[in-house]
């Protein structure tokens, strides 16, 4: 493992070797395994893979929201600004969340609160963390609304969730998120998913906006590679818990290494570069079961490369570049070891 | 929001009319003559006749259910046939002690239930949880009237701390004002600078109110536990606690607005039936309302009393009902809009 | 080969209900519960150490644990023990009868309601709407009232006035049921109305049935005890555990097992068939937790 490069000034988030299972009635889920990923300072960070390979469960445990239980970290770090947050006492991930760790969620339908206006939700986000007037707040949160661009904000922070489109509330959920003194880190969460193409461009580049001027660090989630392509410097791979690849964002787009990623790329219809090449079967497989999944390669049922030892350990790290590394038996055949 | 309270009227119109219907003809269709069974085996042939016309039983059904209805909708229940009395007026003086007890056992059962109810989802699965369910199952499983007697047993007769029954200490000279002896308590102290009748009827209340509380404070406990387990799981929890509201505000604020709103619904339907319930705690307790007063109406076979008690009740259960509705789409965004 | 593999059965639904009922503690205490009373009632002769009626004056309010009385004796020297055993029998009685009343009309009503639909079930649901306008408890006291104060009587007023709850119940399964693709599919091979209605949807609605009733049968304990207090129920010298409460109010000054232990034999009684309902609520429908 290159240990190296998860210190260092320009590091926000270090997760190192997270391993997080839930221990549910039927057994053990074993949601995350053996994962490292750093994000640095002002830099945006994607996490892809299809659905249930941990994405979720990965951003929560940066800033906590797993419920424990059934959730548990089994081993691993995660440093923020060097604190070690798995350490740390409840009350000080309380003050971190919203002021330096924001986030974005996944549903807008459901992430609002129903019973309250969302003048009322983002304003009390802001006195949580200064001490200003209900009112003073309450303007701030016209402000934000004004920001993420939602038309007429002054009447807008006095409806309720359900009076908001689908868009709307995804602006208001950003904007629930920008209410932060001091952002440092943006989880965005499957942000546009839920969302139609001509609004999902105008939130991706309002994030992007917000990245320059705040100078935040961004993690995104999505499965999506052309949000990928859009807003990402650098691209971790996920398949079942695992990493499977991680690259810059061009690195990865020229020379995507993974059977998986290479699959993943394939079912993007506007890049001409990958329609050519060789469907993989493996896509049409089934993602194992994190319940009873065993100690190799995870995606080794669908994989046209399968060996007997992909079966049987996980693979160790090849380093392609500098800022790309693959975990894969076949690759490394091919590239030798580093 | 009108226009919801305006149909919902509508709608009790039929309703009410249903209820009236069915206690008429249940009591008119009952087995045998009720004039015979009210002046008992020796009254003569004469008596009979004067009761019966005095009834209106001489008529033919359909016009004695004519005579009944065009009554009623005058507010005329007629005269109870052992006082000789309106029983509109014996209902309303003695009504006051009814409501007045089920409004302290629902103020009793609502507060206690919540907290057990929040506290007991809080700390899932711990001892406390345990307990509080324990007892709320051993709650609802519980004879009210037994409970009483027990509580009588207890208090009254070994501990000799609070009265065994009644609503005032009868060597006062007591006259009631609004006949809600707190709220008479409380004037007599402000204006004659005398505590002794809020202090006796407090005392008289306190027995009664967790008897007839016991039942309806298990069944909320249950509810906003459950209703609380399912609210803190939903995706705006996460987002208030991702944005580092505190956690108690997340609990008491966020989340249990959203519990309440069953639990709304269930206060109210057991408000109903406290009313019906009272009937076994006002025996117990000597307590001078509107149960007590029908118990005796049966035990006295006084049929026009007993039609009208009934009547009284059901209507006020189902306006009880209609009121719970609107005070739920009050606090339901969702239907206040509509 | 093939024959071993045969033998390998999937498990049917009433094994796999066991086999959860198993593992809930809270409804395997209740069933216990449930047992022991009914093995009381069953064998309350054997049981009963005296004839529960038999009055002893000179033992009139015998303390628990004296002279050969475990729990004492009432106001009229009758036996503790030996009414409260008897009791049971009148306890589970009451719970099984009334439940059963309710759960046939019930069925039957909510059955024919869903299934035809039209006219007929806003009829129906009216006058259930109408019934349910009453409170429960208000409505067993006037079915009694009208039809004269016995313990059967009790029975009956108890079942009548739940009949509501179970016919919605019902409706509401079997409407839920209707449009699934094995009744119509049963519908297609020409299968009759009766036929469909009885025997395809109710088996398939019945895990909520089952659910109520066993909760039923608690409340129905409840009520009785509750009717029989106010003198609409048992009459006696009946060993009704409601009935022995109510005698004995007048004794709560110097006789506290006479209050007492009745009660606490309802309350057992009670939790048993809760325990037990939950349970099941737990197992059969885990969406249906309220
Ligand atoms: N509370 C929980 N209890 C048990 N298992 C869970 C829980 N939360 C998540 N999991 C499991 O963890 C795995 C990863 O879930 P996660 O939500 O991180 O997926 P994801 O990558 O975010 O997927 P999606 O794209 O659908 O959001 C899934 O298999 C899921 O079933
Ligand atoms: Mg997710």
């Amino acid at each position: 493992m290159s240990e190296g490069k998860h210190t260092g000034d320009d590091v926000l988030v270090s997760i190192e070797n997270l391993n997080f299972n839930f221990n549910i009635q039927r057994g053990i889920v074993k949601a995350v395994r053996d994962l490292s990923v750093t994000i640095k300072k002002g830099e945006t960070l994607t996490l892809v893979g299809e659905s249930g390979c941990g994405k979720s469960v990965t951003a929560h445990a940066i800033n906590q929201l797993n419920p424990m239980p059934p959730g548990v970290v089994e081993s691993g770090k995660i440093y923020f600004r060097d604190k070690d947050l798995l350490t740390l006492p409840k009350s000080q991930i309380e003050a971190l969340r919203g002021t330096q760790i924001s986030m974005i969620f996944q549903e807008p339908m459901t992430a609002l609160n129903p019973v309250f206006t969302i003048g009322s939700q983002i304003a009390d986000v802001y006195r949580t963390h200064q001490r200003i007037s209900k009112k003073e707040a309450l303007a701030k949160a016209v402000e934000l609304l004004d920001l993420v661009k939602i038309p007429s904000p002054d009447e807008r922070i006095h409806n309720y969730p359900h009076q908001l489109s689908g868009g709307m509330r995804q602006r208001a959920m950003i904007a629930m998120a920008l209410a932060s003194p001091e952002p440092g880190l943006m989880i965005a969460d499957e942000p546009t998913t839920a969302l139609d193409v001509t609004i999902q461009a105008q939130i991706l580049d309002l994030l992007n906006d917000l990245k320059k001027t705040v100078g935040m660090s961004i993690l995104l989630i999505t499965h999506d590679m052309g949000v990928v392509s859009e807003m990402a410097d650098r691209v971790v791979v996920m398949y079942a818990g695992r990493k499977v690849e991680e690259a810059d964002v061009f690195s990865l787009f020229e020379e995507p290494k993974h059977p998986y990623t290479l699959g993943l790329l394939n079912s993007l219809p506007s890049n001409p570069k990958y329609r050519g090449a060789k469907r993989l079967e493996a896509i049409d497989g089934t993602v194992p079961d994190l319940l009873t999944i065993g100690e190799g390669c995870p995606f080794a049922n669908r994989c046209g490369f399968v060996k007997d030892k992909c079966l049987k350990e996980f693979p160790e790290e090849t380093k392609i570049s500098d800022d790309h590394f693959v975990w894969c038996h076949h690759l490394q055949q091919q590239e030798g070891r580093v | 929001m009108l226009k919801h309270i305006f149909k919902r009227l509508l709608l009790l119109i039929p309703t009410l009319f249903g209820v009236i219907t069915l206690v008429f003809f249940m009591i008119a269709l009952a087995p045998g003559d009720p004039a015979r069974v009210m002046l008992g085996e020796r009254a003569n042939a004469q008596q009979l006749e004067q009761l019966r016309e005095e009834l209106g039983l001489d008529k033919p059904l359909i016009q004695q259910y004519g005579l009944y209805l065009s009554r009623i909708v005058r507010l005329d229940l007629g005269k109870s046939i052992t006082s000789g009395q309106q029983i509109k007026d014996e209902i309303s003086e003695r009504f006051p002690a009814t409501i007045e007890l089920a409004i302290w056992a629902m103020i009793f059962a609502s507060t206690i239930g919540i907290i057990v109810g929040v506290t007991s989802a809080r700390k899932r699965n711990s001892w406390i949880d345990y307990t509080a369910m324990g007892g709320s199952l051993v709650g609802v499983s519980m004879p009210v009237f037994w409970l009483g007697l027990v509580l009588i047993m207890i208090f009254s007769v070994w501990l000799d701390l609070l009265p065994t029954g009644g609503r005032m200490n009868v060597r006062y000279y007591f006259q009631p004002i609004t006949n809600f002896y707190i709220l008479d308590g409380i004037i007599l102290w402000i204006r004659e600078g005398n505590s002794q009748y809020l202090v006796s009827a407090f005392q008289h209340l306190i027995l009664p109110t967790i008897a007839l509380g016991t039942i309806p404070l298990a069944i909320i406990a249950r509810t906003t536990r459950s209703s609380m387990l399912e609210v803190l799981q939903q995706d705006y929890i996460k987002t208030a606690r991702s944005a580092g509201i505190k956690e108690r505000r997340v609990v008491f604020r966020y989340a249990l607005k959203n519990a309440l709103l069953p639990v709304i619904t269930i206060i109210g339907l057991q408000f109903g039936l406290l009313l019906s319930g009272a009937i076994l705690t006002e025996t117990v307790f000597s307590w001078p309302g509107i149960g007590k007063w029908i118990y005796v109406a049966i035990g006295a076979r006084d049929y026009p009393a007993v039609q009208g008690g009934i009547i009284f009740i059901s209507v006020f259960f189902v306006l009880i009902n209609l009121v719970v509705d609107i005070l739920y789409s009050v606090i339901n965004p969702k239907i206040r809009m509509q | 080969m093939e024959q071993e593999l045969l033998e390998i059965k999937e498990p049917t639904p009433l094994q796999e209900t066991w086999y959860n009922l198993k593992k809930n503690k809270g409804a395997m205490t209740g069933l216990v519960i449930i047992v022991l009373f009914v093995l009381m009632a069953i064998f309350a002769p054997l049981l009963a150490p005296h004839d529960p009626v038999e009055q002893v004056i000179e033992l009139r309010k015998t303390p628990p644990f004296t002279g050969g009385y475990i729990l004492g004796t009432d106001d009229l020297g009758r036996d503790m023990l030996s009414r409260l055993i008897y009791g049971a029998r009148i306890s589970m009685s009451i719970g099984v009868v009334s439940v059963g009343i309710s759960l046939v009309l019930g069925l039957i009503i909510g059955v024919v309601s869903a299934y035809f639909g039209g006219i007929l079930d806003k009829i129906i649901m009216r006058i259930i709407d109408i019934m349910l306008a009453f409170p429960y408890i208000l409505l067993t006291i006037v079915i009694v009232a009208i039809l004269g104060p016995s313990l059967v009587n009790a029975m009956v007023a108890i079942g009548i006035s739940q009949v509501p709850r179970y016919a919605r119940l019902v409706r509401a399964s079997v409407l839920a049921e209707k449009e699934n693709d094995y009744v119509l599919a049963e519908r297609a091979l020409g299968a009759g109305n009766m036929e469909l209605m009885f025997k395809t949807i109710l088996p398939n609605c019945l895990s909520a049935t089952i659910v109520q009733s066993t909760l039923g049968v608690g409340e129905a304990i409840l009520s009785s005890a509750g009717l029989s207090f106010l003198g609409l129920g048992a009459q006696p010298p009946t060993p009704e555990w409601g009935l022995m409460i109510a005698s004995s109010k007048e004794f709560i000054t110097n006789a506290w097992w006479i209050v007492t232990l009745p009660g606490i034999a309802i309350l057992l009684a009670v939790l048993g068939f809760n325990l037990l309902g939950d349970g099941l609520r737990d197992i059969l429908d885990p969406k249906m937790r309220s």
